[in-house]
């Protein structure tokens, strides 16, 4: 793949210098995560066409792109969730390939989905264990199987609390009797409690009025700030531009270019994505 | 650029802790945190106007055989829940339970095999039975509706060619076959083995469903299929396990309904289906799935049979009884459907 140019060159974003990174492939060694021409066909239609991805070490990379572009295509082949034809992916470095999405949240990856995958009968605590729950000590954990719910509701508050989220204390609570914003915040929070790697955030704020909006950015940044780099897949441009430090164009299954808020305007940006304008070539 | 707006939670939490509820919003909150108060309610109310009606009602007689004409039900209905409580359905219980049954009184009695081993190879049968219901919707993917309502017709089949269709009185049976019927007198209360076996039935059932990672991932599978799976929770193992379960509880019940019963008739436990199903929904369970608890279907059948003892003791006509059925299983369904659309 050729070098993406542009005038006001990109500068560096945590410590990573993006005009280094647009040379061309990255080092897969220096990155979180990286995916190498990815193929992946569904019959005769084409999700993804040779897609690199790149994702750094304490970055939020957002992925844009039209309907059918491939972001999702993308970021399922990356988790495990699709197993693409042909390509590669590296996790800190190292080849790694991923069957089911059990692979990759035992490699320390963790997903949002839009559905967010909770259990709305059941409370904070018992959603943010869910498929993770732990046992009570002694005879009682190991001969009676006994959940240790007590425990398990201190740990959930207190990484609700890790992440500066308020807005529910009683970890006891049923999870359908919170606002979408606060079940967005409790899906987020079992991501980055559990993820060592990343997290993967899809869609997030599509539900969501401004005000909640607004906070699951803010957590979004608090996840980031502790370290764990985020892929944000997000159709809303003035979110992204908010909180992305790199954003990547998704277009007809392929790359339309990486850019970042800095090096160019959302209007920009929705150019690139629908194909009005492309990313100089050098 | 990441702290612009660290200050927005704290203020969402003030407004969400001073939001305002209506009495309705309270009732609501409280029974979506605790189904089984309703329920509870009706069967305290049920008591005392039927005590009042007939004092006979609240003594030692009576109650003794309130819980001995329950257990069969309630034991079958600790089954049914465990099914219901994953949106899945089980009409098959009755035909289970009777083909079980009668394998388990043939064999002891015409087949000449030891009393233990047949009830053993008996509930044997009812597990793989509730096996082959799991199998065929985790694997083959069929509605529990559909499997089920299959294999109700395959198993009263079975049991029927496999008996002749012939009553096995419990003269023909060896003691370990009619232990269940044994009585245990606590001075005016006779209660029978087959009460306590039950008892021990919903403790162990409840405990696991409220206490252990099985029971939580069959809520979670209940509640939303997709996201259990998306967690990383083995779904149809799960199902299976459910399914083969209930199948294990019908196979002890099978033995249970010979000593209750003082026979093995083909034609015994002809309403199970439909009085375990409505045991589970008065008892707050919801056929949506996902949310119920043992408890309330203990107090779900005793309220079916406080209401049949209650109101023959009243000299009324049995179909009062029927009706009155019929009005709790609408008004449980509605009051479920009501909690469900609890918010915050």
């Amino acid at each position: 793949m050729s070098a993406t140019q542009n005038e006001a060159g990109y500068g560096t974003v945590n410590g990573v210098d993006l005009d280094a990174v647009q040379e061309g492939v990255a080092d897969p060694s220096q990155t979180v995560l990286s995916a190498r021409k990815l193929i992946k066909t569904f019959g005769k239609v084409i999700g993804l066409d040779g897609v690199d991805l790149d994702l750094y070490p304490g970055e939020i990379l957002a992925i844009i792109g039209d309907n059918g572009a491939g972001k999702s295509t993308l970021i399922k082949a990356a988790t495990g969730a699709l197993t693409p034809d042909s390509g590669q992916l590296y996790l800190d470095g190292r080849e790694v390939s991923f069957k089911t999405p059990q692979d990759a949240r035992a490699a320390g990856i963790e997903t949002v989905y839009q559905t967010l995958a909770v259990a709305p009968a059941l409370d904070i605590a018992a959603n943010m264990f869910l498929g993770r729950e732990r046992r009570r000590s002694g005879p009682l954990g190991s001969v009676f199987r006994m959940l240790d719910k007590s425990g398990m509701k201190a740990d959930a508050g207190k990484s609700m609390a890790n992440l500066g989220i308020a807005t529910v204390q009683n970890m006891g609570q049923a999870v359908e009797t919170l606002s979408g914003g606060q079940r967005q915040a409790v899906a987020v929070a079992r991501a980055a409690t559990f993820a060592t790697k990343f997290v993967v955030l899809d869609e997030p704020t599509a539900a969501l009025g401004v005000k909640e909006t607004g906070q699951v950015l803010n957590l979004i940044q608090q996840i980031r700030d502790k370290g764990l780099p985020v892929i944000l897949i997000s159709h809303n441009m003035p979110n992204v531009f908010e909180v992305a430090d790199r954003i990547h164009i998704a277009r007809l299954g392929g790359c339309a270019g990486v850019i970042t808020p800095k090096s160019h305007t959302p209007t920009e940006a929705v150019a690139i994505m629908t194909g009005a304008t492309t990313l100089q070539r050098g | 650029m990441s702290t612009t707006t660290t200050s927005a939670p704290a203020s969402a939490a003030e407004q969400f802790a001073l939001r305002r509820q209506s009495p309705a919003q309270r009732i609501q909150h409280v029974l979506h945190a605790q189904p089984a108060l309703s329920p509870l309610a009706v069967l305290i109310i049920a008591i005392i106007v039927f005590a009042i009606i007939n004092p006979r009602f609240l003594q030692p007689q009576a109650l003794s055989i309130l819980l001995q004409q329950v257990a069969i039900i309630a034991a079958l209905a600790i089954g049914q829940t465990l099914i219901i409580l994953t949106a899945g359905i089980d009409l098959s219980v009755g035909a289970l339970t009777v083909f079980s049954m009668l394998i388990m009184a043939s064999l002891a009695s015409s087949g000449g095999v030891p009393g233990p081993l047949a009830i053993l190879i008996g509930i044997l049968v009812g597990t793989l039975g509730g096996l082959l219901n799991g199998f065929l919707v985790t694997r083959i993917n069929l509605p529990p509706f559909i499997v089920t309502l299959g294999t109700l017709s395959i198993f009263l089949a079975a049991g029927l060619l496999y008996s002749g269709g012939s009553n096995i009185q419990s003269t023909a049976l060896p003691d370990s076959v009619n232990w269940a019927g044994t009585v245990i007198q606590f001075g005016r209360f006779r209660i029978t083995t087959g009460v306590v076996i039950v008892a021990l039935m919903a403790i162990v059932v409840g405990f696991a469903l409220s206490q252990t990672k099985w029971g939580r991932h069959v809520y979670a599978v209940g509640n939303d299929i997709e996201a259990a799976r998306l967690v990383g929770i083995r779904v149809n193992r799960v199902l299976l396990s459910v399914y083969t379960v209930a199948g294990l509880l019908y196979g002890i019940t099978a033995w249970l309904q010979i000593g209750r019963a003082g026979s093995a008739s083909p034609n015994a436990l002809t309403e199970a289906n439909l009085e375990s199903i409505t045991a589970v929904v008065i008892g707050g369970t919801s056929l949506f799935g996902g949310r119920g608890a043992i408890i309330g279907t203990i107090i779900g059948a005793l309220i079916v049979y406080a209401f049949r003892l209650g109101l023959s003791l009243a000299g009324v006509d049995d179909q009062w009884r029927v009706f009155a059925t019929g009005i709790l299983v609408i008004v449980a369904v509605g009051i479920d459907q009501w909690i469900r659309k609890v918010k915050a």
